[in-house]
């Protein structure tokens, strides 16, 4: 069986075929249809087929770096939107704080008025208490001096039996209590 | 039974069409077939990859724009950012190449004799491609640098003296590269496809042994799994190599004298 094998496959030889890559008969056919395959292959990649994937992926890369400009565009506005609000905020907190420093500076100045009146106010009732005293003080003096007065001129009257003028009376009280 | 074992049967080439011109074979063969389908193949999955074009990329779009992103990164870290003119040169090379290896992995193909077949097995295709980016290399760089594409054999920063040694080693470098390409790609394909075809006719052979052997068959079944999986690797590989060294040698082009 297998010396029929071999036979047959000598038979298949026996046209003086070489071996079959390296076959010289058909050369001129192989290169001449690899340079119309290959010439048609390169024509069709190079003119239609890798423009378009080429392209598919330059729209794409350029997409991204659109995107990506529009986010770093928003995240600078959105930034931008952060640092406005800051500063509103502070605008307000300072001017919160002035207003609150008028007001407080204004309600410092009312105090200090109502005690300034106030002060005045007692000032004044503390003279006029003041004077009502001394004036008391001078009228019961000079009861005490006229009653001293006619109690000196009754005592001397009782006891020496002079009749001592109420004026003089008066005048002797005063130099004894000079004296 | 012949056809089943024999290794050698999956690269022969059959005419589809006969044509000959001023004495030229110029026939449709299956091998031209599966050039023409790898055409339509690539063209025809990467138009229904983008047929949509979505911003947020779908499956096959995302698979698509991969491998571009995957050319573009390859020829930018090889030969720079100006090696992208380059850029549908290599992308066609490399689909093209990694279509025909794929298409090779298939056993069964809607053929027209139903046999899977590499073109990248075959020497010449290879040589045809070699020579096409070394035709490329040093048309451009004549083009482009003229007298200074010489320097490409003057390595700069090297004594005086040494250019003796140098120059003459950094030609037969360059004139082996179109040789040394051809035949990476061409053997790899060429040794991957007859190890899958050996193993694969163990098995039918084992089977065909009766009583016994046919359980031993399971044994190059396992192998000729793991085979293909080494192959499918090898298959995107060889083609990234080939791409990756295209790359390189435009880079040299673009930018001689420093390497």
């Amino acid at each position: 069986m297998l010396a029929q094998d071999t036979a047959i496959e000598t038979d298949a030889y026996a046209g003086g075929d070489a071996f079959p890559p390296l076959d010289p008969t058909y050369f001129a056919s192989q290169l001449f249809w690899l340079a119309i395959s290959f010439a048609v292959l390169y024509f069709l990649l190079s003119r239609f087929i890798l423009p378009r994937i080429g392209g598919a992926i330059e729209e794409r890369r350029d997409r991204i770096a659109d995107d990506l400009d529009a986010a770093s565009q928003m995240r600078d506005q959105a930034d931008e939107t952060v640092k406005a609000y800051e500063k509103s905020l502070a605008d307000a907190r300072a001017r919160a704080q002035s207003v609150a420093a008028s007001a407080k500076a204004e309600a410092d100045a009312d105090i200090a008025e109502a005690v300034r009146e106030a002060d005045a106010r007692l000032d004044a009732q503390q003279a006029e208490s003041e004077a009502r005293i001394r004036a008391a003080r001078d009228k019961a003096l000079k009861e005490v001096r006229k009653i001293a007065a006619g109690a000196a001129a009754d005592i001397t009257t009782r006891l020496a039996g002079l009749d001592v003028a109420q004026a003089d009376a008066e005048k002797a009280v005063d130099a004894a209590r000079k004296g | 039974m012949a056809d089943a074992t024999n290794p050698i049967k999956q690269f022969e080439i059959h005419p589809i069409a006969e044509l000959t011109v001023g004495g030229l074979n110029l026939s449709f063969t299956n091998s031209s077939y599966f050039m023409v389908v790898s055409v339509i193949m690539i063209t025809g999955l990467l138009s229904l990859a983008m047929s949509k074009r979505a911003l947020v990329p779908g499956r096959a779009q995302s698979v698509a724009e991969l491998l571009y992103e995957f050319v573009a990164g390859m020829i930018r870290s090889t030969a720079g950012d100006d090696g992208l003119k380059f850029f549908p040169f290599v992308f066609t090379l490399f689909a093209f190449i990694l279509m025909g290896n794929m298409l090779g992995m298939m056993p069964f193909f809607p053929a027209p004799d139903f046999h899977g077949f590499t073109f990248t097995s075959h020497l010449i295709v290879t040589v045809g491609l070699a020579m096409t980016v070394m035709t490329i290399v040093v048309g451009y760089g004549i083009w482009k640098n003229g007298f200074k594409f010489l320097k490409l054999f003057v390595p700069s920063g090297v004594p005086a003296p040494l250019y003796l040694i140098v120059t003459p080693i950094e030609i037969i470098s360059f004139l082996s590269r179109p040789v040394s390409l051809s035949v990476r790609l061409f053997a790899n394909m060429l040794a991957g496809h007859i190890l899958l075809k050996v193993f694969a006719g163990f098995i039918v052979m084992l089977g065909a042994a009766g009583a016994g052997w046919a359980v031993v068959g399971v044994l190059p079944l396992f192998m000729v799994v793991a085979l293909t999986a080494l192959e499918l690797l090898v298959a995107f590989l060889q083609a990234y190599v080939f791409a990756v060294l295209t790359c390189i040698y435009l880079s040299d082009a673009l930018h001689p004298g420093h390497h």
